[in-house]
């Protein structure tokens, strides 16, 4: 057993199964996910990393037909059990999309929503609470002119970066980002990596990423997927030199997937 | 290799092709003739309406400011006729303007249901019905008007039941489906990621609705009201079979009116054409005309604001 284990875990799934109708899409799923670490989610395309990461802020409810079982624990608390309020649960889990997703408000507009739906309503506030979420985004020095020009008409890395901006407004506890820079350039993309290793000193961060350089360059921990089974998860530098799996080492040497 | 180059740097010149070339030349000439044919069939009526229009005032000397100014409107009067068409024009724009306020937040709202609340009912049936009752032809509402509105007004309201507020009803609900299915289209055809951007950020779902998906909308759903607008304007058999069709104007919404297309189709088959009074309808005419281009304008210019990623 790795030191880690000592540190707090902040989820902790346990035997969990997720259905799209008849289609079984996660099999038995054991992974602990450890506060303030980066934990890198990779696979190939269609082994379940997005459904995984959707399940962690129950966004998975939305799609229809879905059926999930097992323990999903977020602070001790069983998430799959009825009655969780989502509201607080997203509030705390954050979530970053792979297609930046802005809305067609203006930048301080797609900042400033998260805060407002949870009632924040000061202007003097909302300004602060605007600042230091684009400023922790590396976002602020770029749109500090603009703010109340049109989101849409940002870059596509800006605009990932104001996704990430928006939602860490909220002050969450978990950051979950599924390919956030999957259509973005090298230059966005090292900036939202450098991003996401700044960020885990308040922020827990789960990432799914296809690039193999990524999960090794940002992650402390990485969890292969394959098929619905998660097949290894380790501290990233074990998983990426000597992983226990053949599969493993298969698909990060990249002789599959 | 040398060959090679030759076919490439051939195939970069214009085919040479003679029956390809002939074949693309008659494509071309016959959406060509399609196009003219439609262009001009526009631009004639547009003319023949404007020229026709006009004469009452060019010819005939009626006073332009009269005819959209006075409430005089006695075309038949031997001696001194009168063509004031304020009546009308204030008739056409109250029920107009009535009818959407009626119809647009009843049809955004089901919209809202069919999309956003009950998508999967909604899309399955009632988005079905809706679009069916688009096509219904306007004599059925104004038959229904007539036969159970009109009455059900005389004997709750009082007055005879032919009215303002029955020709609003009868055209609020005649726009209602337009409305809605329109408002619908524009709300699914919204990118999903804005939905789930806002539920992510711990938003419930009348948070989504009111601060996202309806923002981002917007431009299709005033386009969705201005199209209802514009059938309502143009809308003649429906209306006039419940407004009562008088010459004055309504001072109440119980009272009796008439509007723009209702006088044109009363009047039209016994005046004679070319006389001053068959003119003046021309002139009506023209209004509606004019004020379709104003609603297609508008329309367009809504949907160059549409902007969403
Ligand atoms: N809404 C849905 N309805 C039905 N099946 C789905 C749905 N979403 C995903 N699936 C199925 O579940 C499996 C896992 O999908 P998921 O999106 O989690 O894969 P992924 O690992 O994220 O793939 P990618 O790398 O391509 O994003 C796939 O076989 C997919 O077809
Ligand atoms: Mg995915």
């Amino acid at each position: 057993m790795s030191v880690a284990t000592a540190q707090a875990q902040i989820f902790s799934v346990r035997n969990l199964n997720v259905w799209y109708g008849s289609q079984h899409a996660l099999k038995d799923i054991e992974l602990p996910i450890y506060k303030n670490e980066v934990t890198a989610i990779i696979g190939p395309s269609g082994c379940g990393k997005s459904t995984f990461i959707k399940t962690l802020n129950l966004m998975i409810q939305h799609v229809k037909r879905v059926r999930m079982s097992g323990e999903l624990l977020y602070q001790e608390r069983n998430l799959l059990d009825q009655g969780v309020d989502l509201v607080s649960l997203r509030k705390q889990v954050g979530m970053v999309f792979q297609k930046g997703n802005p809305f067609g408000k203006s930048i301080f507009e797609n900042v400033a929503y998260g805060p407002r739906i949870h009632g924040m309503s000061k202007k003097k506030e909302l300004e602060e609470t605007v600042e230091r979420a684009l400023r922790d985004a590396f976002l602020w020095d770029e749109v500090k002119d603009r703010l109340h020009t049109s989101a849409l008409g940002l870059s596509g890395g800006q605009q990932q970066r104001l996704c990430i901006a928006r939602t860490i407004a909220t002050r969450p506890e978990v950051l979950l980002m599924d390919e956030p820079t999957s259509a973005l350039d090298p230059i966005s993309t090292s900036k939202i990596e450098e991003l996401a290793m700044q960020l885990k000193k308040d922020y827990t961060i789960v990432m799914v990423t296809h690039n193999m350089q990524q999960a090794a360059r940002v992650s402390d921990r990485t969890a292969f997927f394959l098929m619905g089974e998660l097949i290894e998860h380790d501290e990233t530098g074990k998983i990426f030199s000597t992983p226990n799996d053949t599969r493993t080492e298969n698909y990060v040497m990249g002789r599959f997937g | 290799m040398d060959g090679n180059t030759v076919r490439a740097s051939s195939r970069l010149l214009k085919s040479t092709n003679k029956t390809a070339l002939h074949l693309e030349r008659r494509g071309k000439m016959t959406v060509m003739v399609c196009a003219f044919l439609i262009i001009s069939a526009a631009l004639s009526i547009t003319i023949f309406l404007t020229v026709k229009g006009l004469d009452a005032f060019l010819e005939n000397g009626v006073s332009i400011v009269d005819f959209l100014s006075s409430t005089n409107w006695n075309p038949t009067d031997h001696k001194s006729p009168t063509y004031g068409a304020l009546s009308f024009i204030f008739g056409s724009f109250l029920v107009t303007i009535l009818a959407a306020c009626l119809a647009a937040p009843l049809g955004i709202g089901c919209a809202i249901f069919m999309t956003e609340i009950a998508p999967s009912w909604g899309k399955k049936v009632l988005q079905p019905v809706i679009e069916l009752l688009v096509g219904v032809p306007s004599v059925v509402y104004g038959f229904i008007g007539l036969s159970v509105l009109v009455p059900f007004l005389r004997s709750v309201v009082g007055g005879q039941g032919f009215s303002v507020l029955a020709g609003t009803l009868v055209l609020a609900v005649m726009i209602l489906p337009t409305v809605a299915s329109i408002a619908a289209d524009g709300l699914n055809s919204l990118p999903g990621g804005l939905r789930e951007g806002s539920f992510a950020l711990g938003a419930t779902r009348w948070q989504t609705i009111w601060r996202v998906v309806l923002p981002a909308a917007m431009p299709t759903l005033l386009t969705a009201i201005v199209l209802g607008m514009a059938r309502a304007f143009g809308e003649a058999l429906a209306v006039q079979m419940v407004i009562g069709n008088v010459r004055t104007l309504p001072e109440a919404l119980t009272d009796p009116a008439a509007t723009l297309t209702t006088i044109i189709t009363l009047n039209m088959g016994h005046t004679t054409f070319g006389s001053t009074e068959n003119n003046v309808l021309w002139s009506l005419a023209l209004i509606l005309l004019a004020m379709s281009f104003f609603f297609i304008l508008f329309i367009r210019y809504l949907s160059s604001r549409r902007k969403f990623s």
